[in-house]
């Protein structure tokens, strides 16, 4: 007794022409993020492979790839780290305060600076750090060298331009400041009320019911917020360029001295117009690394986001 | 433990608007109070002025007295979170904190009163709260689970769990079953019967039945019209109110010929 009747065809909803046409549009967009994605990625790797596959003495320097883009790697990763370490306290608290502590005539203007901040262009700040910032912090270095000599970072001879791995640090957390206070305070600003007044009504005070309710909730955008940063000062050229006295120092911890490893993107626009043959492809091998760098440590954040995704507070 | 408050010609605002006047009335210790009212009324304003949480809304203040056993709570010299700390309050909406796990969400009123309690202490206490409010036999297994998880019944009776973990001397509810089921209302109004016999509760609904089922004394707000400031109609005994009212406003209120 076999049935031959087919399953019945399936019901399709019914199309319409401005659906369709959005869904096109709308996957289309999504479909060109990637294209251009594996675009970038394909022509890294292309342009890099002479440099990859070349005997370690063709390779300036000598040593080798790896012993050329090893100390760059630690450069940018060492003033990103620090940038990170100096914007994010500061960032979060400028945003704690626009939201909940300044009155409201003064959050508006307030925030209105921070994101003043971010329009500013980054060899204005290159200028800044060099010509203002930069000889301010020699005494204070001086200072650091005397008091905390003994620490790795704060070995000296202190540096007598002020030109220095802190430096460039301090810099760039000025100029991821404004991108990573202004994420946490629309974070900030979306605790819903329901939260806040749960907190408020159990007798805590203003900064228990922000340590209760608003940092917790607004943590995973606060570290969203960071990535960004963090990726903005990974690849930040012009201000590096301008003020790290890049002498290939080789790998070092010391932030006040002199000698200091150059950064990935700030070595490239330096090295780049001199440079023929195998040397531009070594260049594009170490924009590979950096590249590389920034798909990690997105990874690692929407990790660290992900880990306690039932506690966010999105369900 | 559970205390008396008295509170006299209250007048509550929004910046330079009345939203209530003129309240006189005296809520007794280890009994069920209702107020009831048409939406926009003021009576969850009421409610939200004798824990000091109205003023959390800028330009919100009061004028006039709320005494609870001879203390002055918009005395001067009285912090309003030493006030919310003697007074809990339940929410229309559940929300316990959709961070913390269900046995930090009993936990954390505790922990806010510094003194610093042992792990088993705590773990006592959150126990005892929990088994209060009904629901440690459905999460003594999934303490480390988000709050958020739970039912929307279960979750608001976790946050009654969490208000008395503080051992309140009043609690507040604000609409506790509005977003309930029947079957889950069921469960708060039993909790609110046992939880009479420790606290003063004050309950603000807009189930006329509820207020019937569970309370002593009733209150009915109204308001003359859109702009006008709420009032207290009428402040009796629960059986008195919906059998004999004093008042037509409220008779016509819950036979249901207005609001």
């Amino acid at each position: 007794m076999t049935s031959t009747t087919s399953a019945p065809p399936a019901q399709q909803p019914k199309s319409r022409p401005g659906d369709r046409i959005f869904a096109g549009i709308a996957k289309g967009a999504g479909v060109l993020i990637l294209v251009i994605l594996a675009g970038v990625a394909v022509f890294l790797i292309s342009e890099s492979v002479p440099a990859l596959t070349a005997s370690p003495d063709e390779i300036s320097g000598d040593g080798g790839l790896a012993s050329y883009i090893g100390p760059l790697v630690f450069g940018t990763l060492l003033s990103a780290v620090i940038a990170l370490l100096v914007a994010t306290p500061l960032a979060v608290a400028i945003a704690l305060f626009i939201t909940f502590y300044a009155p409201r005539r003064l959050a508006a203007g307030l925030g209105y600076v921070v994101d003043l901040l971010a329009a500013i262009p980054s060899i204005v700040y290159g200028f800044w750090g060099i010509f203002w910032l930069a000889p301010r912090l020699v005494p204070f270095y001086r200072w650091l060298e005397e008091n905390l000599g003994f620490l790795p970072f704060f070995v000296g001879p202190v540096s007598s331009t002020g030109r220095t791995m802190l430096t460039i640090g301090l810099v760039l957390a000025v100029m991821i400041l404004p991108i990573v206070s202004a994420i946490s305070r629309e974070v900030f600003s979306q605790v819903p009320t329901l939260h806040t007044e749960a907190a408020l009504a159990l007798g805590a005070t203003r900064w228990e019911m922000i340590k209760m309710a608003v940092i917790p909730y607004g943590k995973s955008g606060v570290i969203g917020g960071s990535m960004l940063g963090l990726g903005r000062a990974l690849g930040e050229t012009m201000a590096v360029a301008i003020i790290l006295s890049g002498s290939a120092a080789g790998i070092t911890w010391a932030l006040i001295s002199s000698a200091n490893p150059q950064t990935i993107a700030a070595n490239i626009a330096l090295q780049f117009p001199e440079s023929t043959g195998l040397a531009v492809n070594t260049l594009i091998a170490s924009g590979l690394a950096l590249f590389v760098i920034t798909l990690l440590v997105n990874m690692l954040a929407r990790w660290v986001v992900n880990r306690r995704a039932d506690f966010s507070g999105a369900n | 433990m559970a205390k008396r408050i008295d509170v006299s010609d209250l007048d509550i605002y929004y910046g330079n608007f009345k939203a209530v006047e003129g309240v006189n009335l005296s809520i007794e210790p280890r009994s069920i109070t209702a107020l009831i009212g048409p939406s926009g009324c003021g009576k969850s304003t009421f409610l939200r002025s004798l824990n000091r949480m109205h003023e959390v809304i800028p330009g919100a203040r009061v004028e006039g007295k709320v005494v609870i056993e001879g203390q002055d709570l918009y005395g001067s010299d009285v912090d309003p979170v030493d006030v919310r700390r003697q007074i809990g309050m339940v929410f229309q909406r559940p929300n316990p904190f959709p961070t913390m796990s269900i046995y930090d969400n009993v936990a954390a009123g505790l922990r806010l009163n510094a003194k610093k309690t042992s792990k088993s202490d705590m773990d006592d206490l959150v126990e005892r709260s929990l088994k209060g409010a009904n629901l440690w036999t459905e999460v003594k297994d999934r303490l480390s689970r988000p709050g958020s998880g739970l039912s929307g019944g279960q979750q608001q009776r976790l946050c009654i769990a969490r208000a008395i973990a503080v051992q309140p001397e009043v609690l507040l509810m604000d609409e506790p079953c509005s977003a309930l089921d029947p079957i889950s209302t069921l469960a708060v109004e039993d909790l609110m019967m046992e939880l009479k016999e420790q606290f003063t509760i004050v309950i603000v609904t807009h189930n006329m039945q509820q207020a019937a089922r569970v309370s002593e004394t009733t209150g009915f707000f109204n308001l003359n019209g859109v702009g006008q400031p709420g009032r207290l109609i009428e402040y009796n005994p629960t059986e008195k109110i919906f059998s004999n009212p004093d008042e037509k406003a409220t008779e016509d209120y819950i036979s249901g010929r207005f609001g």
